[in-house]
């Protein structure tokens, strides 16, 4: 009978989930561990205010309704960056292709990139060309890698969650999980649904600028982007990094009406579907009505809600039903599966 | 249509007829001298009270248990190595619902055989199986036929649609079942005690009522069948705390705008035409007579078991899971001394922990103090 | 078992055989031969991609009603007996 650890790499150890943590622990951190890396945040930030991170992405299939590879590769690290707080100076990326893959794939995705990065206001300043065998890759690996800088008197973190403190995400969320699911193969649906994908270092620069003229950018505690593994996941992690509980209400999160029914069809949760255009933040209580004003007043964070608090705990997210009853949001073994039962 | 069905999920409705709930729970419970026992048949219905927040909102006025009715809980871990077995098979694509992918047999599961090589993919439907079939001529498409009354029916059409495209590289590996036979299993065992039942109404919207009628009538059990809404299973948790303060036993279709007396002909007309009832093992409840479905012999030729002979070695269960037990409501998960310390959902050692919809999964999530 | 979703006929493709239907938003092929002739503007229940029932407008009002009304009955006030249920038993 199988008991202890997987000999073999499962998919499930990609979701975002508890196999993903223990992965990180028992194999990366046990050989790489160092005061930066075990913070485990989006990005690290070195020694001159220097902000670092590194991103892959292999998402199937690799264009979708409202994005593609390329485009998410920029998103995805840009992002990563301004959840530190970071204003994001350039990315490098890497390029493993499968042969075989049409070069009009590749074309089509790396030019996503370009606008992607116009938009973002970054440009792509190093990069790398792979090829393997048929077989080797999924048509296209992109790795890329981003550098930005922290202005002077911005430090996020989980150490800095407080009881009292209140949760606000930018956004309805799921929507880019359920546009990528949408296209995979056996499940293959026709949904308006479209990915959220999108740059969000301005928004994060607005949110700031404008603090800064009101209850100070010391109101903004920690960011998060709740990529795979959702709402649940990053607020999960964000509890247990802080010590705290952290209580949502599950009438104030937002959710569009056809992702929620996406979801229902195929038997998912929306709060544990990745997101690729949010970010969630945790901000002082008297700053609330201030945050949401200055994402409002962005178009990447016009449906900003106020979701929930921080409470004295130990690490639990737990969510208050429309019925008053409280459960535990648990992180998921690996990725969300479709289900008839 | 659209408004009504919204309403049967409005907690503007639900938290009045929540509190009608429990009043009318304390008065059962003064009449038994203890809070009625009502089984979930249907892990469906487990799902929904915990997401819900029902089972923690009647904790101490009603107790809940889980039935056997999570078609993932009660497959054998035989049927599940035979799975495993004809995924192993070089040129065969194995087809299934989500809900199959974690169960552990005796030797890992379909998402591990996965990562050792097998081609195994997560479908939405049997139709998408045999769309499959029909785009890889190449491969031999094997789909796991795993539910009770509410899927047999489709896959007994996508059976037929494969059958009648001529699609030679299609097959099915049934492992479905009835429950009705489970409950009167269920009810022969003196230790099992329940004042009710809360029926499935999907699966019954397949068999009809009548069908049902012979818990109140033989055995003397109130039985409520109910839909899947939080005002649903309310109504019907109504009717049958209603049944127990008036001494009654009635069966009650609580859910009509779905379940009709004599059931839907035309499924229950496919399912005969394609299957027949045979003798089947059901995890915990040992071997039933009638309640599992096999191909008829005239069709033999999309019988996945008989297309293809896999060796199985006769299956182990773990010592000291008891996703048995708490099949038949003789323990709940907080019963199980492995539950939450070697059996949690990350490492699941029976499927009650495995299927999302199983006890032990539904209580690790949502039951935990909080 | 029985996660099903309600969903409402948008067009017949194959009568008697498929059906596109509108599921909460997201719109798929749905077999239809468990319920026979359908008509844009049904509602079905489906489940695992095809529709087992059609669900009935007037029974659905009945339920409300009837839950509405056990529902409105005041704290102390004495709770209708058991009934035949939504449907005759």
């Amino acid at each position: 009978m199988r008991t202890g650890r997987s000999e073999l790499v499962r998919l499930a150890h990609g979701g975002g989930g508890l196999l993903t943590r223990e992965l990180v622990g028992q194999v990366f951190l046990k050989h790489l561990g160092n005061p930066v890396l075990d913070r485990l945040e989006d990005a690290a930030v070195l020694p001159g205010r220097l902000a670092l991170t590194t991103d892959a992405f292999v998402v199937s299939p690799p264009f979708f309704p409202g994005g593609d590879i390329g485009r998410l590769a920029v998103c995805g690290t840009v992002n990563d960056l301004a959840m530190v707080g970071a204003r994001p100076l350039a990315l490098t990326a890497s390029f493993i292709l499968e042969e075989g893959l049409p070069l009009a794939d590749l074309e089509r995705a790396v030019a996503s990139m370009a606008a992607a990065a116009r938009e973002a206001g970054v440009t792509v300043v190093a990069g790398d060309t792979k090829v393997v065998e048929r077989g080797g890759a999924d048509g296209l690996f992109v790795t890329t890698a981003g550098v930005g800088l922290v202005p002077e008197g911005i430090a996020l973190g989980t150490d800095r969650i407080r009881p009292g403190d209140r949760v606000i995400v930018s956004g309805p969320v799921g929507d880019h999980g359920i546009a990528v699911l949408s296209r995979r193969p056996g499940l293959e649906f026709d949904t308006p649904v479209v990915s959220d994908c999108r740059p969000l270092n301005g928004l994060v620069a607005h949110l700031f600028a404008r603090l800064a003229q009101g209850v100070g950018t010391s109101a903004i505690r920690f960011l998060r982007d709740p990529t795979r593994g959702g709402l649940a996941t990053v607020l999960t992690e964000a509890a247990e990094g802080a010590s705290v509980d952290i209580v949502l209400d599950e009438e104030e999160i937002p959710v569009r009406p056809e992702v929620r029914g996406a979801a229902e069809v195929l038997g998912l949760d929306p709060l544990y579907l990745a997101n690729e255009g949010k970010l969630v933040a945790v901000c002082a209580p008297e700053g609330v009505e201030e945050v949401l004003a200055a994402l409002r007043e962005c178009p990447e964070g016009r449906e900003a809600r106020a979701i929930g608090r921080v409470e004295e705990g130990r690490g639990n997210v737990i969510l208050r039903t429309a019925f008053g009853g409280r459960k535990i949001l648990d992180l998921l073994p690996g990725e969300q599966l479709p289900r008839i039962c | 249509m659209q408004e009504a069905l919204r309403r049967f999920r409005d907690p503007d409705l639900a938290r009045p007829l929540l509190e009608r709930v429990r009043h009318l729970a304390g008065r059962a419970a003064e009449r038994l001298g203890r809070p009625p026992a009502f089984m979930e048949v249907c892990g469906t219905h487990t799902v929904a009270i915990s997401r819900a927040g029902l089972r923690a909102a009647l904790r101490g006025l009603v107790d809940l248990k889980s039935g056997p009715g999570c078609p993932v809980c009660v497959t054998d871990p035989a049927e599940i190595d035979a799975m495993i077995a004809l995924a192993r098979l070089p040129g065969v694509t194995v087809t299934t619902f989500g809900d199959m992918m974690r169960v552990p047999g005796s030797r890992g599961s379909l998402e591990e055989e996965r990562a050792r090589g097998a081609d195994v993919r997560v479908v939405y439907s049997p139709a998408d199986a045999v769309e499959l079939a029909a785009a890889c001529p190449e491969r031999q498409v094997v789909f796991l036929g795993v539910g009770f009354e509410t899927t047999a029916p489709a896959v007994a059409l996508s059976a037929l649609e494969a059958a009648r495209r001529r699609l030679a590289n299609f097959s099915v590996l049934t492992a479905h079942k009835l429950y009705p036979p489970a409950l009167e299993a269920l009810l022969a065992d003196p230790e099992v005690e329940l004042d009710g039942f809360l029926l499935p109404g999907h699966a019954t919207t397949i068999l009809g009522r009548r069908r049902l009628a012979f818990l109140a009538e033989r055995y003397g059990v109130p039985a409520v069948i109910a839909g899947f809404e939080p005002v649903d299973i309310l109504g019907a948790l109504h009717e049958l705390l209603a049944q127990v303060v008036a001494g009654e036993a009635r069966v009650v279709n609580a859910y009509p705008r779905l379940v009709r007396e004599e059931g839907n002909p035309r499924a229950l007309a496919v399912m005969e035409a394609v299957f027949e009832p045979v003798a089947a093992a059901w995890r915990g409840l040992g071997t039933i007579p009638d309640s599992g479905l096999a191909f008829r012999p005239a069709w033999r030729e999309l019988d996945a078991a008989a297309r293809f002979r896999v060796e199985v070695p006769p299956s182990r269960p773990h010592p000291g899971c008891r996703c048995g037990d708490l099949m038949k409501g003789k323990a709940a998960p907080f019963d199980c001394r492995l539950f939450a310390r070697a059996c949690r959902p990350e490492r699941p050692l029976g499927p009650c922990m495995v299927s999302s919809e199983g006890a032990c999964a539904a209580y690790y999530k949502y039951e935990r103090a909080c | 078992m029985c996660l099903g979703v309600p969903g409402r006929v948008v067009e017949v493709v194959e009568p008697g055989r498929w059906a596109v239907v509108d599921l909460l938003g997201t719109r798929r092929r749905v077999g239809i031969a468990l319920v026979g002739e359908v008509a844009p503007g049904d509602y079905l229940m489906v489940h695992a991609g095809y529709a087992i029932e059609r669900l009935d407008a007037e029974q659905a009002a009945e339920s409300l009603r009837l839950w509405e009304a056990v529902s409105g009955a005041g704290g102390a006030a004495e709770v209708p007996g058991p009934g035949p249920g939504p449907a005759l038993a």
